[in-house]
């Protein structure tokens, strides 16, 4: 047996976040699949299309539920997309499920052809996403989907927060009429304290404070929350804390606002290149702003091994880590 | 729109081929070989096979045709046109500034049904559509073209293993195999060959046809080989067909003709179309 793997939360996370009241639900890929089956059931045309990757999308109740519903495309994640996009033409609506280190960029594209440029409203999901599959490497590591699906016209890029964010985000996309990138981890969640609804271009406002901002997306935004609450009560530095679930279209409106506190820390489970943290930089600049700022996420660089966990706090993604970033830039 | 008989048929040919080659020598830019490779196959699907019509485009029981080998776009834009689709005058602004007559297909032509010219993306789209078909208990058919050069690409064999599985046989893949591509021969660049063998070892059902005998096109098309396979034709053509100093030469791949050679080709048509209607 080996040693169970660390929590993503040190005991001084776990304890803030039990006295502020969070509770931890369910990893979003769980949501996910329930939501896309609950979906599926009230519409016979509501398809999932899976790349040998129903178990890891958790998507076998599903598949037992409603055999007809999924499509089985094998290890293809080429043919994944272009039949999700031929079977969206036949006015199905289509969640095309794999992980996302492959859906990203071994079928950029399709993605990028026979989704987006086609306008096939497909909803591309990204599981395992991140460094949810920490120790299997960087062949399965996901730090450059925000930053190939950005560049992508007419595709919006969502990295839900939370069990709530997950669920709007399935529902949003489904709806949709232009393709969505949903992008999920595995790891339980905290439910944040917001009950804003997701919305493209959209933050969720989760704290005030004028000291400093932390803008965060997917599963690093309950860590700069902590971090700001941990701010308040060691260093009496308030901190306003936004999720950004959707990349893009983003909230610029929300990054300005970020701004007005002087200090600014992105935040994402992404390589800094091309991901949340650069498109808050071009915001900031195009609007003419310019607040201390750093890009918290991946470095340039082959990722460490280890559990998600350990990743995220190599890499000063963690309440402590993040807390010492923004207190660098503040000067504390 | 009324049926054409046999000889009708056999002059579309090349009153498609004068067309083409007056819109790539119009624009300056186009796929001349390719184009004259797919012509007599377009011809039989959209005067023969295809249950669509500018008036039944927005049907969802229309068959679907997606022309994967996208740059003999041009091939499909004539025809278009003689179906209706758009204007003939359209053609004139080909590859043009701010034109959606581009050197591929897209949805802002009327009568395309998908975006393609990146290689490889037909067959996939294809067998989504072709399931979507099949779940809804649909009897129309998905018909797609696609390239032997093209066949390379890796994502068509994913495609076509999963059309066996699914047994699609609501899904025909023609392959206008005029043995060139840009490069030179397909045998040279990346043998493809043998083509029946490998489309039944993923099992499909295959005839091999002469991608210019419109009869024998016309019967392969017409209804699945077989049940519960989908189709390949295998259609043997000659990159250039119809002018003879294009045809089976690879520089008329993307080659556009000077005045002296537009005004030779031109004249070779048009002789051509002489004999037929003498022929009458």
């Amino acid at each position: 047996m080996s040693a169970p793997a660390p929590s993503m939360y040190s005991e001084a996370a776990t304890a803030l976040a039990t006295d502020l009241g969070l509770s931890k639900g369910r990893a979003n890929l769980e949501v996910f699949a329930a939501a896309v089956q609950d979906l599926a059931e009230a519409d016979r045309d509501v398809l999932a299309v899976t790349s040998d990757s129903r178990g890891s999308g958790k998507l076998g109740p599903f598949g037992q539920a409603l055999p007809r519903q999924i499509v089985e495309v094998g290890i293809a994640e080429q043919n994944l997309v272009g039949v999700a996009a031929g079977l969206a033409s036949t006015g199905k609506i289509v969640f095309a499920v794999s992980p996302a280190c492959f859906l990203a960029t071994r079928a950029l594209e399709q993605v990028k052809n026979d989704v987006a440029y086609s306008d096939n409203p497909v909803t591309l999901v990204g599981i395992s996403a991140g460094v949810s599959y920490g120790a299997l490497g960087s062949t399965h590591h996901s730090l450059h989907d925000f930053a190939a699906l950005r560049a992508i016209n007419n595709v919006e890029v969502c990295a839900p927060a939370d069990n709530f964010e997950a669920e709007q985000a399935v529902r949003y996309a489904a709806a949709a009429d232009r393709p969505v990138y949903l992008r999920f981890g595995k790891a339980p969640l905290y439910d944040l304290p917001s009950d804003a609804p997701v919305q493209p271009a959209r933050a969720r406002v989760l704290r005030e404070g004028g000291d400093g901002a932390f803008l965060a997306s997917g599963e690093t935004v309950i860590h700069a929350l902590l971090a700001a609450e941990h701010l308040a009560r060691e260093h009496g530095v308030q901190c306003r804390v936004a999720s950004l679930p959707s990349i893009k279209p983003l909230d610029t409106d929300e990054v300005a606002t970020a701004a007005v506190t002087g200090a600014v820390v992105t935040v994402e489970e992404h390589m800094v290149t091309g991901g949340l943290g650069e498109a808050c930089a071009a915001s900031l600049l195009q609007a003419g702003l310019a607040p201390r700022l750093r890009i918290a996420g991946i470095p340039d660089e082959y990722t460490v091994t280890g559990s998600q966990a350990d990743i995220f706090r190599h890499y000063g993604l963690s309440m402590e880590g993040l807390a010492d970033t923004m207190r660098s830039i503040l000067g504390h | 729109m009324t049926q054409l008989n046999d000889h009708e048929l056999a002059l579309k040919s090349w009153q498609y081929r004068r067309d083409i080659l007056r819109a790539i020598k119009h624009a300056g830019a186009g796929h001349t070989g390719g184009s004259l490779s797919c012509t007599d196959i377009l011809n039989v699907l959209y005067n023969r096979t295809l249950n669509v019509s500018p008036d039944t485009f927005g049907s969802p029981t229309r068959d679907r045709y997606v022309q994967s080998k996208g740059h003999s776009v041009e091939a499909l834009f004539v025809v278009l046109a003689d179906q209706g689709f758009f204007p003939a005058s359209d053609l004139d602004t080909l590859c043009g500034y701010q034109s959606h007559f581009v050197g591929h297909p897209t949805r802002k032509v009327p009568g395309i049904e998908q975006n393609t010219g990146a290689l490889g993306h037909g067959l996939p789209i294809c067998t989504g559509m072709a399931i979507g078909a099949k779940l809804d208990e649909a009897d129309w058919h998905v018909f797609t073209l696609l390239g032997d050069g093209e066949l390379a690409e890796g994502s068509n064999w994913e495609a076509a293993m999963a059309a066996a599985h699914y047994r699609l046989d609501n899904l025909t893949a023609i392959i206008d195999c005029n043995s060139l591509q840009i490069t030179g021969r397909t045998r040279d660049v990346m043998s493809s060959e043998p083509l029946a063998n490998k489309f039944d070892a993923f099992g499909w059902a295959v005839r091999e046809v002469d991608g210019h005998d419109l009869a024998a096109l016309e019967d392969a098309l017409a209804r699945p080989l077989a049940a519960g396979k989908p189709s390949a034709i295998i259609a043997r053509t000659i990159k250039g067909k119809g002018v003879s100093f294009m045809e089976d030469v690879g520089r008329w791949h993307h080659g556009v003709p000077n005045d002296e050679e537009f005004a030779a080709a031109i004249e070779e048509i048009d002789a051509a179309m002489a004999r037929l209607e003498a022929a009458a």
